[in-house]
């Protein structure tokens, strides 16, 4: 096309540049969203990623167990095998920090000979104090109690060398002194590293290790020595590369990050559906216009290409604006958040904003892609039409006419209940978001068909505005599809979400009320740290007056399967006590003589092992596996990667471990929880332990709950706020086009407020209408997100719910909004610049 | 040369009696006509048949000896880049191009490139009137002046052809006289064809020969 007739087409956008800037503005905030999400998970994931190389250092192989790590004879064993040369073992603790609430710091304890060979980056330095007469003794590294801290940490606790760190070991505080650095640690990881010796013992984990970083013997393949390791290990220990470490991490937060990416897609979506309906009222204003260039000699295919360069104009510059905001809302998000968007897999990371040239690339893409796609049936529509007919004035009218779509309408919602029956494809719910996709697809399509279905069947109330309008849009539908549009799309995601975060705060609530029936709640630390109780502690808890009875639990994580992945392992009482949110099966299974012990897991690792109630499951303990029976299927919103309880007793007759990490304490009937509070502070632990009453748990995990669904709700709003945008560019579009028969109207005696109302009316059946399709797409949408983009995702089910207050009142509001969105946007046709515009007519 | 011959329109699956039937007509550069009628009569119909703009029925046309009812959409579309010209009594000025740029439009259709297509086009606003106009906007034109615009789009690619459909139907008698001899003499001038449909015998009165469209054919008027 010659350049100069690209102007033609693209200086139009200027002309309407109220619409132009809200296509810009929806598509903007699309782009913004999706990028600003990718940009914040790749950069924690990035350091996450950074972190786990550094800890591997130049290992080609690395040997893992769970967090309670495996006997250090492995290490022995593995270490004179001809296929490794170099052989480093590693203790990790997450130490929980006494006087900071629920903050641990990982600490390494390594073998400061070995690990030189195969993680020279953990080696600490010793530093001599600030003040201290004599220079620090290189072989402090060696000492019980010395501790060294990378920059990050050093930074974080404000402590130097010659200074005090207290870590907790049980419910005893465990003083180190920090005897240097560890200055090859990023700047951004807080860790700390002592001698494996000491960290054994201050930890009270004597002879255990939890990882074995290998160098291989030249000329050994990592493939080779995995399967040969693999056969000399214990239960519940695993051989892996590097790479498989970091990616088992990084996993975890895979279908959370991929489900917030669509959702940011649905909100580029409804900025694509604006961008139609801004062009398809473009090219109906236009239409005379088309034809007039059609007959100059325009071809068609040149027509279509110019229209399309419009919407393409639209998605680039959208996407650039779109692009600058991500990055500013990037550097914001990690100013104010961090790396962590709420659900807690990036919790403590801190990473920082660099440009992603590829990331940007392909959302300047998908912005120009939802340009395109906005415009294109629009520009089909303009090649579509007949010169000569659309040269006459008043042909306006025949492009509303937008014909049912009945079929397309409803074969897509049925095409999308067939594809929600399909399984994941690698664990991601693939044809769920088809589905979703689909439904909202034929929402839309029910528009034009509905509209003067819903019109015919209004009930004649007399008013004349009201009159009209129904005419309006019984005989242009095409309006209504217009305006109604971008209605649509954004009433079915916030819809869907409303219902779908409606149900899993409620099943949540459920599932809180069965796992929490004590009175009190005490431990030392989160399940994965370094506090515990011992049984001297629980005994004298259990004897305290007040306390009916406790319930200790003891958490665990394990490696299972053939993968060996990790999950965690969950021992507690279980017939004696009050139950477990089951799916399926029985809290009191038959029990006789033979009968392997009961075990229940969560629906994660049901999907995970593809194991049913009646089947057995192996659990590593203490080394060996034990044979247990599954006996039913329970619902777990706490751990992703699985879970599997088992009765406390077996636990401890099988492991040996006598550990508790929480106590549920029941209380004797009239006894203040406060006073058994007073009673542990003054007698156990020093005020080491944590105490919660069952209400501020709650409080908390609900808060927890909140906070991840709280981006959810920033990119529902916006997309409603696109749709909105959808109804005032239509409707001030509407009315500007619509400026002569406004005149008309008013030569025939409506007063200009009767114009406004009539507007307002007309958007407001318009958006009654995308409402209830919004409506019923949106819990179609739930439905899916309920039944099968959640549970594939991240295998957990919950009862669906209805906020039925909550959508009446969002129904109500929007149509409400829009009414006034359409009177504000026509008020310009109300002026008296529209009496006049019928004198052009005369 | 513009040959028409035995021209038949009927409204699609109407079993109705054509729009017209055995409309013949001949015409040679620099020659224009004014085509009457009463109104239905198929006028406006007739100017976009031989435009290429609506299928025909029957009959032929050809300019400059090329068959047009033969051709297919994307010819039809060149044809009329490069053959034909069109003034409608709306003017169909585009409202966010200046004159200068809309006088330019059909240059631009035909490749032509920007500067020289601009100049060409002030060139042409020179001839009919408005060269100190040529940076305006259409929304600050009045009524003639904008018919003024619309005849140097016409003109400015050099023509066959220029169809005119009741140039004149928005202006009072004295300017529609202005504007008609400004249209028919750079016409003329060009060695162009002219036709042209209206209502108005006045207007009729500018052309070379004056025919009324009837359902049976072209008849000379009385």
């Amino acid at each position: 096309m010659n350049s100069a007739l690209w102007y033609v087409f693209l200086a139009s956008l200027w002309r309407r540049r109220l619409a132009t800037a809200l296509s810009l503005l929806a598509i903007a905030l699309g782009v913004a969203l999706g990028l600003s999400v990718q940009l914040i998970n790749a950069a924690a994931l990035d350091e996450l990623g950074r972190g786990m190389r550094l800890l591997a250092g130049e290992a080609d192989l690395q040997i893992a167990g769970a967090q309670r790590g495996f006997s250090d004879a492995v290490y022995l064993r593995v270490a004179q095998r001809p296929e490794v040369a170099q052989a480093s073992p590693v203790l990790e603790v997450r130490a929980r920090l006494p006087d900071r609430e629920d903050e641990t710091l990982r600490v390494f304890g390594i073998d400061l000979f070995r690990a030189g060979q195969v993680t020279p980056l953990l080696l600490p330095e010793v530093e001599t104090p600030v003040g201290a007469d004599a220079e620090a003794d290189p072989l402090t590294v060696l000492e019980p109690d010395a501790v060294f801290l990378s920059p990050a940490a050093s930074r974080s606790l404000g402590l130097a060398a010659g200074e005090t760190l207290g870590v907790l070991s049980g419910v005893r505080v465990e003083p180190l002194r920090v005897a240097g650095s560890v200055p090859a640690a990023g700047a951004e990881q807080a860790l700390a590293v002592m001698d494996i010796a000491a960290a054994q013992q201050r930890f009270d984990r004597l002879g255990q290790i939890t990882r074995i970083d290998l160098r291989l013997a030249p000329g050994v393949g990592r493939q080779l020595a995995a399967e040969r390791l693999r056969a000399i290990l214990p239960p519940g220990v695993a051989v892996m590369t590097p790479a498989d470490a970091e990616s088992e991490a990084l996993g975890l937060s895979r279908a959370y990050r991929i489900n917030l990416t669509m959702l940011a897609a649905i909100a580029l979506l409804t900025g694509g559906f604006l961008v139609f309906s801004s062009q398809l009222l473009s090219v109906v204003r236009r239409r005379q216009e088309l034809a007039f260039l059609r007959a100059l000699g325009l071809d068609r295919a040149t027509l279509w290409r110019g229209l399309v360069a419009e919407g393409a104009a639209l998605g680039l510059v959208g996407g650039v604006f779109g692009v600058v905001l991500a990055y500013l809302l990037t550097a914001l998000a990690f100013a104010v958040v961090g790396g962590d968007l709420g659900a807690g897999f990036f919790r403590g990371v801190s990473p920082s904003l660099r440009f992603e040239p590829l990331l940007t690339l392909v959302y300047l893409v998908l912005g120009v892609f939802a340009g395109v796609a906005g415009a294109w049936l629009p520009a089909r529509e303009a090649v579509r039409m007949v010169p000569a007919r659309a040269l006459r004035s008043g042909d306006e009218s025949e492009a509303y006419r937008a014909p049912p779509r009945w079929t397309l309408a409803f074969a897509s919602p049925i095409l999308a209940g067939v594809l929600a029956l399909l399984p994941p494809i690698g664990g991601m719910p693939v044809f769920g978001y088809l589905a979703v996709l689909l439904v909202l697809i034929g929402a839309v399509l029910l528009l034009p068909g509905a509209t003067p279905w819903v019109m015919a069947r209004l009930q004649d109330s007399g008013s004349t505005l009201l009159r009209l309008a129904r005419a309006r849009l019984s005989a242009a539908p095409g309006q209504a599809v217009v305006a109604g549009v971008g209605v649509v799309a954004s009433a079915a995601l916030a819809v869907s979400m409303a219902i779908m975060v409606y149900s899993f705060r409620g099943s949540v609530d459920d599932w809180l009320t069965q796992l929490l029936p004590a009175d009190l709640y005490l431990r030392a630390s989160s399940s994965s740290a370094s506090g515990y109780l011992d049984p001297a502690v629980v005994a004298r808890v259990a004897e305290l007056p007040g306390v009916a009875r406790v319930r200790p639990v003891r958490f665990e994580s394990i490696r299972l399967g053939p993968e060996r992945f990790e999950m965690t392992l969950i021992a507690r009482p279980v017939r004696s006590s009050t139950g477990l949110p089951l799916v399926a099966g029985t809290l009191r299974p038959p029990t006789g003589a033979g009968t392997p012990p009961p075990a229940w897991i969560s629906e994660a690792l049901a999907d995970r092992l593809r194991l049913a109630v009646g089947e057995s499951i192996s659990l590593p303990l203490a080394g060996r596996l034990h044979s247990f029976r599954v006996v039913g299927v329970w619902r777990d919103y706490a751990r992703q990667r699985g879970a599997v309880v088992i009765e406390i007793e077996d636990y401890r007759s099988l492991s040996g471990d006598r550990r508790t990490n929480d106590l549920g304490l029941f209380l004797a009937s009239g006894t203040e929880p406060e006073s058994v509070m007073a009673a542990i502070r003054d007698s156990v632990a020093g005020g080491v332990v944590q105490m919660r009453l069952p209400s501020e748990l709650r409080a908390m995990i609900l808060e927890i709950f909140d906070r991840t669904f709280l981006v959810t709700y920033l990119m529902e709003a916006v997309a409603v706020l696109i749709g909105l945008f959808g109804v005032s560019t239509t409707f001030a579009a509407l009315a500007t086009s619509r400026r002569k028969e406004f005149g008309i109207l008013r030569h025939l005696g409506l007063r200009r407020r009767q114009i406004g109302a009539l507007l307002a009316i007309e958007a407001a059946l318009t958006t009654a209408v995308g409402v209830v399709l919004g409506l019923a797409g949106g819990g179609a949408i739930a439905l899916i997100l309920v039944e099968v983009i959640n549970p594939q995702s991240f295998h957990w089910s919950m009862d669906m719910r209805l906020p039925v207050a909550v959508l009446v009142a969002f129904s109500l509001s929007l149509i409400l909004l829009a009414a006034l969105t359409a009177r504000l946007a026509g008020h310009q046709a109300m002026s008296q610049d529209a009496v006049l515009a019928v004198r052009e007519d005369w | 040369m513009l040959s028409i011959e035995n021209l038949t329109k009927r409204f699609a699956a109407s079993p109705e009696p054509p729009l017209f039937e055995k409309v013949s007509l001949a015409l040679v550069p620099g020659e224009s006509v004014a085509i009457m009628g009463d109104s239905g009569v198929g006028k406006s119909t007739l100017l976009n048949c031989i435009a290429g703009l609506e299928p025909v029925d029957g009959g032929r046309i050809a300019l400059r000896g090329v068959e047009l009812t033969g051709l297919d959409e994307d010819a039809l579309a060149g044809l009329r880049r490069r053959e034909l010209g069109f003034v409608f009594q709306a003017c169909h000025i585009l409202p966010h191009l200046n004159l200068a740029q809309n006088v330019a439009l059909p240059l631009w259709l035909l490749g032509v490139a920007k500067g020289p297509a601009d100049e060409r086009a002030r060139a042409m606003l020179e001839q009919v009137g408005l060269a100190s106009r040529a940076d305006d906007w259409p929304r600050h034109l009045s009524g003639g002046e904008t018919q003024r615009v619309a005849i140097a789009r016409a003109l400015i690619h050099e023509p066959g052809v220029v169809l005119c459909d009741e140039p004149t139907g928005n202006l009072d008698p004295e300017r529609a006289a202005g504007v008609l001899e400004l249209l028919l003499g750079r016409i003329r001038e060009a060695g162009a064809i002219g036709i042209l449909v209206t209502h108005s015998r006045a207007a009729a009165g500018h052309a070379d020969r004056i025919l009324r469209l009837t359902h049976g054919g072209l008849i000379a008027a009385s």
